[in-house]
């Protein structure tokens, strides 16, 4: 007995190493290589083969292992990422991207222009499942000239084309002959990137570790291990005990949860505006939304920074248009709806809804001004959002019920068939402007973005245009103009950007916020020797 | 005997194939396919790729031919290869899943008999005493409670307070260089949470059960002939009272076979762990046909099987249904 009860405490010694690192403040700032970088994802990866998933767990991972001909830098400016340089032609139609030499694929093999042919192959290929096809159906003719030089000619100019390479290049050699959908490495990748596949415990955790053989030279972290944890309340207790060394943070558990000594003593916060914007949106097709004073109203009913306060606790702000505050196509000068109940009522008076009957409901030819606001089962932000609304708007006399449905279902019957008064929801965007496939009035057919069905001419004309356009000062006006007609038109009304709020374990240093986050530098990151908690 | 066994065996063939039928036709009539979660609300997705991976799904063709289809791999033991954006066999995935989801179950269910059943001996013999009301309150207690708001409440004081156990996962980023009994240690103190929450849930139902099939025998009159006897309370109640309470537990115990495979998802999801509940829900959510139908499949099988179990245990035990 006494032997056996020796054993159990020398067990618990030995597996309770979850030392909490203090780290000491003005350490002497020289990287040095080693320990692991834990992260956590809601869902596990479905595929690391880039071609075939479109979830972000796969994406986060894809994105360290794989690289692709160009890649978005810190200011959000598009740098050669495989390609050293490229040339576009006079006339816009043709890229030729000049290949780094001497960068080889995670098993030793040379990575040539046969790799980037192949990987263009594969995604215009309609064996294959791809969501990503639809930018490449655009290139009339792609050449690999020689080893390291690719070219590509495209039908019109088509601005979003240079963006576009930005995605994976796939190893030739090791798919090729193959059904993509059979290939081994959709679970055991193999790429060019900062990090090389390790291992892959299902519903676990996916193991990465440093290329010693990157061409920007090695990341300083070893190793980086994506733990599965399906639960958000979970993931951030695993945080707290030091189970996870990353987490992007909820507004509230950022606000509140947080505030504590040890949290700050062992986490460093960050927040910065996030790619994506929250909106009411109107279906026009509708006879009560087609009177643009209607729309602006409501406009004018709803506090914007009401909804931030309450919903995202103040990180945030108010959204005037489909771009983010500060990247160099938002147009700060458009038409501002801020709260003014008083113009909404005047409005509302002038569209000819008034309150005849006195039961607080505006009305007109004897129908109230009652609708119901759509939105879905799971994304709380949008549900409180809604509520909020439904107060405001009850005050300018206009009554709103509110549907909450499951994902699917909302689609499927609600959105695609146009079977909605209002809906809530958000789109995620980059840096890239083109937004032809949500306002053109072409991609109004059941499925298509367009669901609100929205279109006018000029808008057109400036989304044809803008695709285009390379030159960034030409594009700007045209965006202008596109940001102007939307905001005069409110055929959504632009509600917010939240703000993204990552935490990271202090140990962790060379952090450089930036406009494109904190992550553009990850392979720079590095952990001081002293404050090292993790030996393999 | 064998013939009983032959007949009860044939039965499930048919049922089984109702059974699946109805739920193949239940599960397509939810709206939404599979190829919505690549395709819906995806800037980069066209009309036209979507017809392609209808076409590759055969989603195309009539509900008939899709369940001929399924039924005809479904013969040969092939449950089809997933929807999701993996593509892997069905039968790969429940695989890898399953023997996490049995360890639990059946951890949890020794712990509630070990617990459960003594409760309901003692509260049954000692009836409307301190001890039956206090454990009925506490079973109660467990029966009502949230279980993921119990997990949540634990992994707080046990995980981040007194850091003793770990809060989710099976095991340490580390597991792979610790010693042998140290990886075995590392796995323990990863069930014991889960396994406690997990159980505490189910030790009203067995309590309950048990204390009232206790109650039911101790009135028997052989019950009070053995005490007439003169024998020991003690040699009355655990041997000729606790023989006959504890042969209705052999039916439940085959009607929890099923629920062997079967997780939770609430309790997976909170505890980070990587077993069937999960799969199923997931499967659901992405509308993910041959992965749905593969677990109801295991599913309803081990249902069947399970009821047969209990009906052939109960015989074996139970001399006045094997003569009768």
């Amino acid at each position: 007995m006494r032997i056996l009860l020796v054993l159990f405490v020398f067990l618990l010694m030995s597996c309770n190493q979850q030392d909490v690192v203090v780290p000491a403040e003005g350490e002497a700032a020289k990287p040095v290589l080693g320990d692991t970088f834990i992260e956590a994802s809601i869902g596990e990866p479905s595929n690391l083969l880039p071609v075939l998933s479109s979830d972000s767990a796969s994406s986060a991972i894809n994105g360290l292992v794989y690289s692709g001909l160009v890649r978005y830098d810190k200011k959000l400016v598009l740098e050669g990422e495989l390609a050293e340089f490229w040339e576009i032609s006079e006339d816009n139609l043709t890229i030729t991207f000049h290949l780094r030499k001497g960068v080889v694929w995670h098993d030793g093999a040379p990575f040539t222009s046969a790799d980037v042919m192949f990987t263009y192959q594969m995604y215009i290929d309609p064996e294959v499942p791809t969501s990503y096809a639809e930018d490449f159906l655009q290139i009339a003719k792609a050449e690999a000239l020689d080893d390291y030089t690719f070219r590509v000619t495209y039908e019109q100019p088509y601005a979003p084309a240079l963006e576009s390479w930005g995605t994976s290049i796939h190893p030739k050699h090791l798919l090729t002959g193959q059904d993509v959908t059979k290939s081994p490495l959709s679970r055991a990748p193999i790429g060019t990137g900062p990090f090389k596949f390790i291992k892959w415990d299902a519903g676990e955790k996916v193991v990465l570790e440093a290329n010693l053989d990157y061409f920007e030279g090695r990341p300083y972290i070893n190793r980086i291990v994506y733990r599965v944890i399906p639960d958000a309340s979970t993931q951030f207790l695993e945080l707290q005990s030091g189970g996870l060394d990353f987490m992007s943070l909820t507004p509230i558990q950022y606000a509140t949860q947080t505030d504590t000594p040890a949290f700050k003593r062992n986490f460093n916060k960050f927040s910065y505006l996030a790619f994506g914007y929250t909106y009411l949106g109107y279906n026009l097709q509708k006879p009560i939304f087609q009177d643009k004073k209607v729309r602006q109203a409501i406009s004018y009913a709803i506090d914007k920074q009401e909804l931030i306060d309450g919903v995202l606790l103040g990180l945030g702000q108010a959204a005037t248009g489909p771009y983010k505050p500060d990247t160099w196509v938002y147009n700060a000068k458009v038409k501002r709806y801020d709260y003014a109940p008083e113009k909404a009522r005047q409005l509302l008076d002038e569209a000819g809804w008034v309150d005849h009957d006195d039961d607080g409901i505006r009305d007109k030819d004897g129908q109230p001004f009652a609708f119901t606001i759509v939105t879905n089962q799971g994304n709380d932000l949008r549900t409180k959002s809604a509520e909020i609304i439904q107060r405001r708007l009850k005050e300018v006399g206009i009554e709103v019920k509110i549907r909450v449905v499951e994902w699917a279902t909302f689609l499927k019957e609600f959105i695609f068939p146009g079977n909605f008064d209002v809906t809530i929801l958000g789109w995620t965007g980059g840096p890239e402007p083109d937004q032809y496939n949500i306002w053109h009035s072409s991609k109004t057919a059941p499925r298509e973005l367009n669901f609100v069905k929205f279109q006018n001419a000029e808008v057109d004309e400036l989304l044809e245009q803008g695709r285009r356009t390379f030159d960034q000062a030409e594009r700007k006006q045209i965006y202008d103009r596109f940001q102007e007609i939307l905001a005069e038109e409110q055929p959504y009304t632009f509600l917010y950007v939240g703000e993204a709020l990552p935490a990271v374990a202090k140990r962790f240093r060379g952090i450089e916020p930036a406009p494109s986050g904190i992550k553009h530098n990850f392979i720079k990151w590095y952990v001081p020797a002293s404050e090292q908690k993790y030996a393999r | 005997m064998l013939t009983y066994l032959l007949k009860r065996l044939a039965m499930m063939i048919p049922l089984l194939i109702g059974i699946t039928l109805i739920s193949f036709v239940v599960i397509h009539l939810a709206p939404g396919e599979p190829t919505d979660m690549q395709t819906d609300l995806n800037p980069k997705a066209s009309a036209e790729m979507r017809n392609r991976l209808m076409e590759r799904y055969d989603l195309d063709k009539p509900l008939y031919v899709q369940y001929g289809k399924w039924l005809g791999r479904l013969v040969r033991l092939d449950f089809g290869e997933s929807f999701a954006q993996d593509h892997r066999p069905v039968m790969d995935k429940i695989a890898e899943r399953l023997p996490i989801t049995i360890i639990i179950n059946v951890l949890s269910i020794l712990v509630i008999l070990l617990v459960a059943v003594p409760i309901g001996i003692l509260s049954a013999v000692k009836r409307n005493s301190p001890f039956d009301r206090g454990t009925t309150i506490f079973v109660f207690i467990g029966f009502a409670m949230p279980s993921f708001w119990l997990a949540l409440l634990l992994m707080d004081y046990f995980g981040v307070r007194l850091g003793l156990f770990p809060i989710a996962g099976l095991k340490d980023i580390g597991h792979e260089y610790y010693s042998w009994p140290g990886q075995i240690w590392d796995y323990v103190r990863h069930m014991i949470l889960p396994v406690f929450v997990s159980a505490f849930g189910g030790l009203a139902g067995f309590s309950r059960y048990m204390r009232s099939n206790m109650l039911e025998v101790i009135r028997q009159d052989y019950i009070l002939t053995a005490r007439a006897k003169g024998l020991s309370e003690r040699t009355v109640i655990y041997k000729h009272a606790l023989r006959n309470a504890l042969l209705p537990l052999i039916t439940i115990l085959g009607l929890s076979v099923p629920g062997l495979i079967g997780g939770s998802v609430i309790f997976e999801t909170i505890f980070a762990i990587p077993g069937m509940g999960k799969l199923f829900y997931d499967g659901v959510m992405m509308r993910d046909y041959p992965l749905i139908m593969g677990i109801l499949v295991i599913g309803a099988a081990l249902t069947l099987v399970g009821n047969l179990l209990a009906d052939i245990s109960y015989a074996m035990a139970d001399p006045r249904i094997r003569k009768g």
